[in-house]
């Protein structure tokens, strides 16, 4: 057997031939005013954006703060869509809104390509990922995510009370992508682990973030050495040979594109299930057409996506500008709040109700642009399977505390507790 | 009437191809593809229509002849 010497360094190792970033002290705590110090790593933010969002659109509508190093939110559909299609300005060479920002070199692949990639080498490395996405592709994935859902009701067995983010909406997506990338199934509570400290840690002393980034990405070059020595065919395999230009993938785009597909493929459709089973735990009504008319869950889902989009995206800005009457500088953050957007009152009729037969619905929940989710047909896949099973085999059940739910903070928002009664 | 697509507006998002499949499918990576030459039978103008409302990217145009 060959060795592939593309991957005998650590992650660690790695990282000292890298240029640096920057890095500014993390400020927290409560939240003066939402136009000139918005933070959503704070817990306001966390338990109910949308009154925030709604009231920055009517008087501000792109708030600033100096958290984070600097950053903006714009909460109109018009300017978040504008962002988005502009890649010449807003660089996703960062897309997690934090105190680091890492170094201009390594734009255009960044840490984590395609997602944290610029035009054009953007393009290619998309191009790799997308046959493994398509509504076909993942079709594939169907039948045992199903089993699974059904593994995981059977277990509530005798129960009354459920927690139905935490063993439910959780483990769906995990086993999901374990299976894509050919990890063991067994080490799901780790990656719970590993999208915590990516997504939810940013506040983080700066050593301390480090030090967890690096446990993912030598669980991953683990995962690697393991695919060398017994290749198969899943996406790890798959990353491992895959060719760009003539030439196999550099280590850090195979590590950085597994990091992305592990991240980005859990906390995102753990909280649209989440938020759907809210929803209908409060929304007798809602339940009630839902079981009466199971073709409506298709137009309900994209409903629930609209009205409770779990992504929130990042850029940097490139340059200094004059932008839609605000004066950015370069390095500047922008937070994307595609959540905004779909809330926006300029973009959808009755903006802040959730009708969940609502027939013209051209939500932003996955994205515009280049950056388009490249996981949203297995998010849909997901999501429907997961609603479905649940509906079928628990056609009744309610908020057991409604107080004891709660949602998670920074861009990735669903709930991480809640505890349903069931039956 | 017909059906088409804006191959540079269209990023793959699929609404198309889940709500009117009998107009729409996707390629190899995903982005839509109108089926055959795009023509309209009656019966299915509620799909088109309802296909072009709710593209993201608003990449689907309707072409109504004359």
């Amino acid at each position: 057997m060959t060795v592939d010497d593309r991957f005998t360094k650590s992650f660690s190792e790695t990282r000292e031939d890298r240029p640096l970033g920057t890095r500014n002290a993390p400020v927290t705590g409560p939240v003066e005013d939402w136009a000139t110090d918005f933070s959503h790593m704070e817990p306001e933010w966390a338990a109910d954006p949308y009154p925030i969002q709604d009231d920055l659109r009517q008087r501000c509508p792109i708030a600033h703060t100096d958290r984070f190093g600097g950053g903006w939110l714009p909460v109109r559909y018009e300017d978040v869509a504008a962002i988005a299609y502009d890649t010449d300005r807003f660089s996703s060479r960062a897309i997690i809104m934090s105190n680091f920002r890492p170094p201009k070199e390594i734009a255009p692949i960044g840490g984590a390509p395609p997602i944290s990639s610029d035009p054009p080498f953007h393009h290619d490395a998309r191009k790799l990922l997308l046959p493994a996405f398509t509504k076909t592709a993942v079709g594939r994935q169907e039948p045992a995510t199903r089993a699974f859902c059904h593994a995981l009701i059977d277990a509530f067995d005798g129960r009354d009370v459920v927690d139905a983010a935490h063993e439910y909406a959780q483990h769906i997506p995990i086993r999901v992508i374990a299976d894509m990338l050919g990890f063991p199934p067994a080490d799901g509570p780790r990656f719970r682990v590993f999208v915590e400290n990516t997504l939810e840690g940013v506040n983080l002393p700066p050593e301390q973030r480090i030090e967890r980034m690096s446990a993912l990405f030598d669980y991953l070059l683990a995962q690697v050495h393991e695919h060398l020595d017994n290749p198969r065919d899943d996406l790890t395999s798959y990353l491992i040979n895959a060719e760009l230009y003539g030439h196999k993938l550099q280590a850090e785009h195979v590590v950085g594109a597994m990091a992305l597909l592990l991240i980005a493929g859990i906390d995102t459709t753990w909280s649209a299930i989440g938020a759907s089973l809210w929803h209908l735990a409060k929304n007798q009504a809602d339940r009630d057409r839902l079981l009466a008319d199971p073709a409506l869950l298709p137009t309900a889902m994209e409903e629930f996506l609209r009205a409770y989009a779990p992504v929130t995206m990042a850029r940097l800005v490139k340059q200094d500008m004059q932008w839609h009457g605000v004066d950015m500088k370069a390095d500047d953050w922008i937070l994307l709040s595609f959540p905004a957007a779909n809330r926006d009152s300029a973009q959808f009729d009755r903006a802040d109700e959730v009708i969940i037969d609502r027939e013209v619905n051209r939500h932003a929940a996955f994205g515009l642009g280049i950056h388009r989710c490249v996981g949203s047909h297995l998010a849909r896949m997901e999501l429907r399977v997961a609603l479905e099973v649940w509906l079928d085999r628990i056609p009744s059940f309610s908020l057991a505390d409604p107080g004891a739910v709660t949602w998670s903070a920074g861009q990735i928002r669903g709930p991480r507790t809640l505890p349903l009664r069931i039956g | 009437m017909k059906v088409r697509i804006d191959t540079e507006r269209c990023q793959g998002h699929g609404r198309c191809y889940d709500l009117a499949a009998d107009l729409f499918g996707d390629d190899e990576e995903g982005f839509g593809q109108v089926i055959g030459d795009g023509t309209v039978p009656p019966e299915l103008e509620r799909e088109a229509r309802l296909a072009v409302a709710n593209c993201p990217e608003r990449a689907i145009e309707l072409l109504e002849e004359s």
